[in-house]
């Protein structure tokens, strides 16, 4: 019965949901993580989102064009990718953590695309509830069948 | 005398059958609404239901059989072959074509038909059992 995969498939998506909301989270509460290198320096992290498709479940890196005919069967967080962008340097000389020039390096965290980030996680995340309770009626509808 | 299910229940089970493979390609467009280079897909009822009464009018496509050693084939796909792509309303940059407003109107008008192909296969199921009891 296919009305029992749109509870994996919307589940999956509310897992997906959560771990983009763990990672703004993280990314937020780091925004002013200074550190006195470049390379300790904390950087946004970002969830990098991939289709599943039938029978690669578990795991692995998956394009949509291996399969046409199908329509995939939910979503996975294929990986973490730390933000490239440049790191933030500031002179405070009397800052704990300053090198020997006087500079900090603040994360290159933009807590505006963040909340952004947060809001459209939290949305999504209402959708696929919304979809697994539609899923849910239509299940129950169908076993008072012939009542 | 048999009852025929395949005849009494008419298209309404596989209506019933279309409408949930429909709810499950809709609810994982939903789903990767956020994922970058994601094809929304679709599928076309118009179709599936014309393949659907052509079978149920003419039989199933098959193969001639005239020599005993010849194996039997059916030609038809159900509803598979249907699965499209849809066509965007406008570009994205992360190559996603899922619209969210769009996939949740379908996947409601989709539920809405599954209730209604429900209500009719209950009052055949109905039927069935009042002409059984003959009250």
């Amino acid at each position: 019965m296919s009305l029992s995969s749109v509870f994996n498939i919307a589940g999956s998506g509310m897992s997906a949901q959560n771990t983009r909301l763990n990672t703004v989270a993280s990314n937020i509460a780091n925004a002013e993580t200074v550190s006195s290198s470049m390379d300790q320096t904390y950087r946004a992290r970002h969830p990098v989102f991939a289709t599943v498709f039938q029978g690669q479940e578990s795991g692995g890196s998956s394009s949509l064009f291996e399969e046409q005919g199908q329509a995939g069967v939910g979503v996975q967080v294929s990986g973490i990718v730390e933000d490239a962008s440049n790191l933030e340097a500031r002179y405070e000389p009397n800052h704990p953590s300053a090198d020997k020039n006087g500079y900090v390096y603040y994360p290159n965290v933009n807590v505006v695309n963040e909340m952004a980030d947060m809001i459209s996680a939290s949305r999504s995340f209402q959708t696929n509830a919304e979809i697994m309770n539609t899923a849910k009626t239509m299940m129950q509808k169908v076993l008072t069948l012939g009542q | 005398m048999s009852i025929s299910f395949e005849n009494a229940l008419g298209i309404h089970e596989k209506a019933l059958n279309f409408r949930a493979q429909r709810a499950e390609v809709l609810a994982n467009n939903i789903t990767n609404a956020d994922t970058p280079n994601y094809k929304a897909r679709d599928l076309d009822f118009s179709k599936v239901l014309a393949a659907q009464s052509d079978k149920s009018k003419n039989g199933h496509f098959a193969l001639d059989m005239t020599n005993n050693r010849h194996i039997e084939a059916e030609g038809m796909s159900d509803g598979e072959a249907s699965l499209l792509y849809r066509t965007p309303s406008q570009p994205s940059l992360d190559q996603n074509t899922v619209d969210s407003q769009v996939e949740n109107a379908n996947y409601a008008e989709n539920a809405i038909g599954f209730q209604a192909s429900f209500t009719l296969l209950n009052s055949k199921f109905k039927g069935l059992v009042a002409a059984l009891r003959g009250e």
